[in-house]
């Protein structure tokens, strides 16, 4: 991870994304886009402006695909993934 | 764990990490089209699973529909099944193993339209399953047909005008039904088609998969979801589109929540030692007979019909015949075959007596007919093959058979009956005949099984049943050698 990433932020994996835009719909803090640049499927996926997610989680619950988003909150710390 | 306390959400451990099972080269996401509400609901039920430490105690039972290829997905055990079938599959699934947790997810099509019977009873019966009904309003795998749950005045591709309720009737509002029943312990609907709906769903999923852990027994969670594609519209539209058509027929409710009230699920532990099931079946009581297969015997095998009026003792006698082969090691069958009357119809069954394995047990071409009346003596004479047997009742039967080229037996059956006071022991008298003409069995040896073949009935009827076999026996003997 980045050390230099602000805490917490949403994680989009741009190749798995399929752009359907759920997410961009329940960001309450419009941090989330369509971005300009298609993916190796051919969607305009989603991405993180890169400040301003407050870690609701949202992006995630409302993502249909499992491994697309992923949230990390403000206290998150390393070990988590075994 | 709420979710206040995970420090990451990511994809949950609920799920396989690489789907091996899906063919072609993703094997790192779904199926499912951008927007579809399967994926939210697959993620809760695999975050839930996660959550509550369950995965591997966890069988989910794929329907068909789009979420047919749910078991590319969960890390769970996982079955396929027909349409419409996962409630009954759950079932046998839940009862062979009452300490999993099983889950059937379906769709409309699949749960209320092809499998309607299988839901209601299977949550009729209680069992202890959650089912997932996720409605679309639409058949979504097949390109977007009319539903039971599609709406009034819904266009779709069988319905390209809208579904007209004059022809296509009403919606189905499934949770209200299931309502109706006694049973289920949990129903509820609720939506995917914003943020707080989708959490209400998250607590629905969680508290249905809570249930079925603890065996509170039947939860039903219905969840209004997208079908952006059949809908022919965007995703985000597409939620609206719940909002706005789908939440005025399918209210978004709590139906009914009685599990914290509810005691754990307990049914009678079924019978499934091999030992014990010979036991119940007194299968040792019959096996101990050692008797001999008589090598001079005029048959080695035997594929007799009998028939006659229901009431004259037809099942009887092939069921007698085809213990006492039994008792003599043979192999036999037993096949019955009869009108729904239970006296006075027409009825036959099908006996073979043989050495090598059965096949087919009906006797098509049977070796031997026994025919107690006249009509079955001219049905029946005619499969008999050439050179075989026939054995007619000559008390009630007064025309001479047809066939010239098989052996003919006429015994007053019922007469000897009558004789011996008990027009119920024909049976007997034909089991004396059988012996008779076939050489396989000893009437004596026939006696000695009276115990077992009329177990629990007086001494008095299996000494008449013993004259009887005698007779018919003697009689055949008499005339015929």
């Amino acid at each position: 991870m980045n050390e230099n990433r602000k805490y917490p932020f949403s994680e989009i994996d741009p190749d798995i994304c399929k752009g359907c835009g759920l997410c961009v719909a329940s960001c309450p803090k419009g941090v989330l886009v369509i971005s300009e640049k298609l993916n190796s499927k051919g969607f305009h996926y989603s991405e993180y402006v890169g400040e301003g997610c407050i870690g609701c989680g949202n992006c995630f619950y409302t993502c249909p695909e499992p491994s697309a988003v992923t949230v990390y909150m403000k206290n998150y710390v390393e070990e988590e993934v075994s | 764990m709420i979710m206040a306390q995970k420090t990451v959400l990511r994809k949950p451990r609920g799920f396989i990490d690489v789907y091996k099972h899906k063919p072609g080269a993703e094997k790192d996401r779904t199926h499912y089209c951008p927007g579809c509400g399967h994926g939210i609901l697959h993620k809760l039920i695999a975050e839930a699973l996660e959550d509550f430490d369950i995965v591997d105690k966890t069988i989910v039972i794929s329907p068909v529909g789009c979420s047919v290829f749910a078991y590319y997905y969960f890390h769970t055990g996982n079955l396929q099944v027909p349409h419409g079938r996962a409630p009954a599959v759950a079932t046998s699934v839940s009862r062979a193993n009452p300490d999993s947790v099983v889950i059937s997810y379906q769709g409309d099509g699949d749960l209320a339209a092809i499998g309607g019977n299988n839901i209601l009873q299977a949550a009729n019966r209680g069992e202890n399953m959650v089912v997932f009904f996720v409605n679309n309003a639409i058949y979504g795998m097949t390109g977007g047909q009319m539903a039971p749950t599609t709406l009034e005045g819904q266009k779709t591709t069988t319905t390209p005008y809208g579904r007209n309720v004059k022809t296509d009737g009403y919606p189905i509002q499934v949770c209200e039904i299931i309502n109706q029943l006694t049973a289920p312990v949990y129903v509820v609907r609720t939506s995917l088609h914003d943020m707080p709906n989708i959490r209400k769903t998250r607590a629905a999923v969680r508290k249905a998969i809570m249930n079925a852990r603890d065996k509170k027994g039947f939860s039903f969670v219905e969840v209004l979801s997208m079908c952006p594609s059949g809908w022919k519209m965007d995703s985000v539209p597409a939620q609206a589109w719940i909002k706005e058509n789908m939440i005025p027929r399918f209210p978004l409710n709590t139906f009914r929540d009685i599990s914290e009230n509810t005691p754990a699920v307990e049914r009678p532990v079924p019978v499934m030692d091999p030992a014990e099931v010979k036991k119940i079946l007194e299968y040792d009581a019959l096996s101990d007979s050692n008797l001999q297969k008589n090598s001079d015997a005029a048959y080695d095998k035997v594929a007799v019909r009998i028939a006659g009026f229901g009431g004259q003792g037809i099942m009887s006698t092939g069921i007698a015949l085809a213990n006492v082969g039994m008792e003599y090691g043979y192999n036999v069958s037993w096949l019955p075959s009869y009108g729904p009357e239970m006296r006075g119809g027409t009825a036959n069954c099908s006996v073979k007596i043989q050495e090598d394995t059965i096949g087919a047990s009906e006797c098509t071409e049977p070796d031997m007919v026994i025919a107690m009346n006249q009509p079955s003596l001219e049905k029946f004479e005619k499969i008999i093959v050439p050179g075989g047997a026939l054995i007619y009742n000559s008390t009630l039967i007064s025309i001479e058979p047809a066939r010239t080229d098989v052996k003919v037996y006429p015994v007053p059956i019922t007469g000897i009956a009558d004789e011996l006071g008990d027009t119920r022991v024909q049976s007997m008298v034909n089991v004396g005949a059988f012996a008779a003409v076939t050489g396989m069995f000893d009437p004596g040896e026939i006696e000695n099984l009276m115990s077992s073949l009329f177990k629990g009935k007086p001494e008095k009827v299996m000494k008449l049943n013993e004259k009887a076999v005698r007779k018919g026996y003697e009689y055949v003997k008499e005339n015929f050698s």
